[in-house]
């Protein structure tokens, strides 16, 4: 690679240059709304991480993220775009509440396991249409997982509307779960370290998606299956060469893609809304495309972005509280950014980059050469 | 009898008041996407569109001032679009989200800001809105059986912005088919190689894509806001942006089936809300989300090859690198 960058512009600088970016033009949107952009970070971090409730919520909103964040990064490794994260965690919820409304008398440590079960299932087979679609029909992963997000919308309305709905009532809303199947909260696990979340929904799903983080790494960079979905992602006929079926790879990152997706349920149905309310998705899928983007399909990565976007959500809307001029919306807007910078923008800076650090060490040896001579 | 004529009249009026900005947005889909451009921003741009010109409709009192803003607005976005994808070679489907996602949330923050109306921009006062032209003689029409009413109800009586949609599908077949712009956007898209070869620029038959895609969208969003509605709601698009895309896909990237398709989908839109509680015979009651769903079902039934094949200009989605 002649235009190969050190490791660390590319992995360190580049992406941070590209964040710096996304948040210099927000500054600049802010600015237009007649408000100060210092003034705006600081009530924003104040309101993400300056007491122990918010703590709690930027916490919980970071759960979401992680998940969705996963699932997008896992389908990137098979060189597949996965926009159905937010259909895959609607359909999901579904998954996890008949199990939740089933059973949700039990004991916990039955209940659990299967609602989490069902999240994992619905998920999955809501990733496995695309991903078989692609593999065996050649339908564009991108265009079937627009669609399917539609068609999980109406799927999820006509059932809340028409089947789930409590008898008698107006608001479309299931029956409330058994208090078997609350995922447990964390507070009391934290005030033993001294942190007080407050009422806020964090729940034992943030460790799920931490043990779920460590899971995708050891599939994707420690396993055989995962290095195949690599090749793949990489390289179609370099895989087919090696004797790999890329429609497998293709179905399996889908699948397990649909999976974490569908696990973001169990964060939001189980640990805070306890019952199955409408549009609980609330366009988180879509923020997994930010983050993995941000994490650049790493899970550690995922995790620091999901930690951001968690803070941007949480401190979003007490900036919204503090700041009338700037509404939540605002999040979205550097949602959208980020995803522009660094995603599509990725490469606006690599010239400049590779003009001031690869020509230096071009020149390196010339110079020496020329203090030889 | 008479009755059902009338009913069938009507669903047709509502059909092609909910097909315009459909047919718009898939006609400006088709030359990004001819060039070899994918666009999933057409909702982004549409979305833009919608809110330039209510703001800028609210604030002069002037749809025409609204609807130059629109043009300008989405325009814009479709230059950020060539920008990322063209200039930059970035990943097409990510700048068309970031474009959707962005657009999604500036909209109610510039409209919390300046109209605090709750993420709205109500548009009211004369001139403000594109509104139903008759055409001569719809009135005497009525009179003659069939063809008057017809005349009357379904091609009379809309506003400027349907007409504009109507006459865009000529104009695209036209250009497409029957200019050299036409000829080298179709070739740009299936081998830019060639048509580098041949001396002409692949980025700039790219952007000038790109442009038209833009104007296109901007009308579209214009309808949506001071034309079929009056003013600007959050995601007043409201997936109209992809499923133009669907129709898009749908149509094979052709504009007469094109329109067919956006004509088919508006149509089972209309039907939809006539629909609600009807029982109908062998199904029952149809539930009004298994309609909705349609549009969506068919296009990945489409593009699975159950239902006719669908195949997309072969440079789609490819970065152009010349090659050194």
């Amino acid at each position: 690679m002649r235009d190969a960058l050190p490791a660390w512009v590319e992995l360190g600088l580049l992406p941070l240059l590209n964040l710096a970016f996304a948040f210099l033009v927000t500054g600049v949107i802010v600015v237009i709304l007649g408000e100060n952009p210092l003034e705006a970070v600081e009530l924003l971090v104040y309101g993400a991480f300056g007491y122990g409730e918010a703590w709690g919520y930027t916490l919980f909103y970071a759960t979401n993220f992680i998940f969705t964040g996963l699932a997008v990064a896992l389908a990137f490794h098979a060189g597949l775009f996965n926009i159905g994260g937010e259909g895959q965690a609607y359909i999901g919820g579904l998954g996890a509440g008949l199990a939740a409304l089933a059973f949700g008398g039990g004991s916990p440590f039955l209940v659990l396991p299967l609602c989490v079960l069902g999240a994992a299932l619905f998920g999955a087979v809501w990733g496995f249409i695309p991903g078989w679609l692609q593999a065996k029909r050649g339908s564009h992963v991108v265009i079937t997982t627009i669609m399917l997000n539609f068609v999980a919308a109406s799927l999820m309305t006509y059932l809340m509307v028409n089947v789930l709905i409590v008898r008698g009532s107006q608001i479309p809303e299931s029956a409330g779960f058994g208090p078997g199947a609350d995922m447990p909260g964390l507070n009391g696990l934290l005030n033993l370290f001294g942190l007080d979340v407050g009422r806020s929904p964090l729940n034992l799903s943030l460790v799920l998606a931490l043990v779920c983080c460590v899971l995708v790494w050891a599939f994707v960079w420690k396993s055989r299956p995962g290095y195949e979905v690599r090749v793949v992602g990489q390289s179609e006929p370099a895989a087919r060469y090696a004797g790999i079926v890329p429609g497998n790879k293709v179905i399996l990152a889908m699948t397990l893609s649909g999976v974490l997706a569908g696990l973001m349920a169990v964060n939001e149905v189980l640990g805070a809304q306890h019952r199955l309310v409408l549009g609980f998705s609330g366009g988180y899928g879509f923020v997994g495309i930010a983050v993995a983007l941000m994490g650049r399909s790493h899970p550690f990565g995922v995790v620091l972005a999901a930690l951001l976007f968690g803070a941007l959500y949480q401190g979003g809307s007490e900036l919204a509280f503090d700041m009338p001029a700037i509404s939540r919306d605002m999040v979205v807007v550097i949602q959208g950014l980020v995803i522009l910078f660094a995603g599509a923008l990725e490469h606006m800076f690599r010239p400049f980059l590779t003009g001031i650090f690869v020509r230096r060490r071009d020149a390196a040896p010339a110079v020496r050469e020329a203090a030889r001579g | 009898m008479a009755d059902v004529w009338l009913q069938a009249l009507l669903v047709t009026d509502s059909t092609v008041r909910l097909a315009a900005p459909l047919v718009l947005a898939a006609m400006a889909g088709l030359f990004s996407e001819r060039s070899g451009v994918v666009d999933i921003a057409l909702e982004g741009k549409m979305l833009g569109g919608a809110f330039a010109a209510a703001a800028a409709a609210a604030y002069t009192g002037s749809a025409w001032l609204g609807l130059l803003a629109a043009l300008v607005v989405s325009y814009l976005l479709a230059m950020l679009h060539g920008f990322a994808t063209i200039t930059n070679r970035g990943d097409q489907v990510v700048s068309g989200m970031a474009i959707n996602i962005a657009v999604a949330g500036l909209g109610p923050v510039l409209a919390d800001a300046w109209f605090h109306q709750a993420g709205r921009v109500p548009v009211f006062g004369a001139g403000t809105r594109f509104t139903e032209i008759d055409l001569p003689f719809a009135e005497a029409a009525r009179a003659v059986p069939l063809m008057g009413s017809f005349y009357a109800e379904v091609v009379s009586g809309h506003n400027l912005l349907v007409y504009l949609a109507a006459l865009s599908v000529p104009l695209t077949a036209f250009v497409v088919y029957q200019t050299r712009f036409g000829l080298r956007l179709r070739a740009v898209g299936e081998n830019p190689a060639a048509v580098d070869t041949a001396g002409i620029p692949v980025a700039r038959m790219r952007y000038e894509a790109l442009m038209v895609t833009g104007l296109l969208c901007g009308v579209a969003g214009a309808y949506l806001s001071i034309g079929q509605g009056a003013g600007f709601v959050r995601d007043m698009t409201a997936g109209k942006g992809y499923l133009a895309l669907a129709a898009l896909i749908f149509g094979k990237w052709r504009p007469v089936p094109t329109l067919l398709a956006c004509l088919l989908f508006a149509l089972a839109d209309a039907l939809q809300t006539r629909l609600q509680g009807v029982t109908l015979p062998v199904i029952g009651e149809l539930p009004t989300q298994a309609i909705q769903a349609l549009p969506y079902l068919l296009t990945i039934l489409l593009l699975a090859g159950f239902v006719g094949r669908a195949v997309a200009p072969k440079a789609i989605g490819q970065p152009y690198v010349k090659e050194r």
